[in-house]
């Protein structure tokens, strides 16, 4: 990605912060300027908002293609996750084994590398995705 | 008062034991075991560095008790393993937290950058130029493959927020001691330091803990008698216990801050997350003597009382130092070698 777009983008990949619609509530992640649902209503009204970084595992699959920069990391897990503010995020999910990820896992956003433009380039930070390991163990004390 | 508001740290999940380190390099797995006292040591995940490890442990420290942004009027992020040799690690975590009108600023002395961190926060705090600040501790040091500094050289960090407002933490005195030593060092473009020998113990660690400890000590009127805890820097599991004998402190005032065991030297992460793992058990009224060491060399000394807001402080709004010790991945030298990027490619 180029330099001017990452640091442009930097505020909501730091700290996921999207836009809510005042008119009907609604949180959009990656931040949206129109509602769709409120169109013309929403314009120039929409919020910053900061999602919690909490959810849970709505899908995910196990890449093992060797795809750029994921050398290293593959087989790596790329995830929708549902947050309990709306939006389906797309991330990565690290410091897991992929045999043990499921669906409805319960995550949470940790901020990490997510890219480095070869040896001499700048490094972009961002969120990714890791088991929330506290709910996990209420999870299953509870059952 | 001035002393710490709340307090965060974070360690990687991932874990090498060091028998593991032993086996590839063919040294005996009691040398690390029992000479060094460290069974395993801490590894960043591929995708981690300083400011991931700053980032998150600031983090915890903000879920604890949150501190608006714009009264953070300062961040100093101590390592010696910034992520850039030219951009720093503190413009990313002003950027992070959004406080935008701190004086923010790099440090860097081997392993006592953190400690030094903390005195810049709370002189500023002190003087009345700033409401909170933030002084960091992060590393994710490296050492030569096969080098002794392989069994030890390890990762993590911890964040404080200093004030004046809701002092969880006083901090009664901080001394220093530094003089020029030259038991450890990197020149530019190195990738692996160097350490020279016979001037590591005696004349490095030893030395200048004691004279700061002693320091401060004489001027706060104190013994070792008068601390519920001690955190001394701890580049082995070995060293702090024999520095504390020379003081007067005992294995029961050591172990609590004593992480080096089971996560290996954290280098500028190790004396304020040695602190951290006893705030998480301290009561109101513990005093605590902190005494880092950097490399070059110094030392810098603080005299702690834990105060009554201890009570009302929300301690188990994030993870507990010992709790991210014992939540851990253990990995074999060839996945170590590629988290650490140490994999040579030949075109
Ligand atoms: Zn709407």
């Amino acid at each position: 990605m180029v330099v001017p777009r990452f640091w442009r983008e930097r505020r909501y990949r730091y700290n996921l912060i999207g836009t809510r619609c005042p008119e009907c509530g609604t949180v959009y992640f990656p931040p949206r300027n129109v509602c769709p649902k409120c169109g013309r209503k929403s314009l120039g009204k929409m919020e910053e908002f900061q999602l919690s970084g909490e959810g849970k595992v709505y899908s995910y699959t196990i890449v093992h293609q060797n795809v750029l920069g994921f050398k290293y990391q593959k087989p790596y897990i790329m995830a929708i996750i549902e947050t309990p503010e709306g939006p389906k995020i797309t991330g990565q999910i690290v410091d897991v084994e992929p045999e043990k990820v499921y669906i409805g896992m319960p995550v949470k956003a940790v901020f990490r590398r997510i890219a480095e433009d070869g040896k001499a380039g700048i490094i972009q930070y961002g969120y990714k995705f890791v088991p929330d390991w506290n709910k996990m163990e209420l999870e299953k004390e509870g059952t | 008062m001035v002393g710490i508001v709340t307090y965060g740290s974070y360690i990687p999940i991932y874990r090498i034991k060091t028998a593991e380190i032993a086996r590839m390099w063919g040294d005996s797995p009691e040398h690390p075991e029992k000479g060094l006292n460290i069974q395993s040591k801490s590894v960043p995940g591929y995708d981690e560095d300083a400011a991931t490890i700053a980032v998150e442990a600031l983090r915890n420290a903000l879920r604890r008790k949150n501190i608006p942004s714009e009264k953070i009027g300062a961040i100093f992020v101590g390592s010696e393993s910034h992520p850039y040799a030219v951009k720093p690690t503190a413009s990313l975590i002003a950027e992070v937290i959004g406080s935008y009108n701190a004086h923010a600023a790099d440090l860097e002395f081997a392993c006592k950058a953190g400690t030094a961190a903390m005195q810049n926060v709370y002189a500023m705090v002190k003087a009345g130029m700033i409401e909170y600040g933030v002084a960091i501790g992060t590393d994710t040091s490296q050492g030569q493959p096969g080098d002794a500094l392989d069994y030890s050289a390890s990762a993590g960090g911890t964040a404080f927020i200093i004030g004046k407002e809701g002092v969880i933490a006083e901090i009664n005195e901080t001394v220093s001691f530094v003089t020029d030593t030259p038991d450890f060092w990197r020149r530019e473009g190195q990738r692996y330091p160097s350490h020279g020998g016979r001037f590591t113990g005696e004349p490095a660690y030893f030395k200048h803990i004691i004279s700061a400890a002693k320091l401060l000590m004489e001027k706060m009127g104190t013994t070792a008698k008068d601390y519920d805890y001690v955190v001394f820097h701890q580049p082995n599991g070995k060293f702090p216990y024999r520095v504390g004998k020379r003081l007067g402190f005992t294995k029961e005032q050591i172990d609590p801050g004593l992480l080096t065991p089971y996560i290996g030297n954290t280098y500028s992460g190790a004396t304020p997350t040695g602190l951290s793992a006893v705030l998480d058990i301290s009561k109101p009224g513990d005093r605590i003597l902190a005494v880092s060491f950097g490399s070059g060399a110094g030392s810098d000394a603080f005299d702690i009382t834990v105060t009554e807001e201890m009570e009302r402080f929300n301690r188990d709004a994030a993870p507990k130092v010992w709790d991210m010790i014992k939540r851990a991945k253990y990995i074999d030298y060839a996945t170590y070698l590629k988290f650490r990027r140490m994999i040579v490619e030949v075109d």
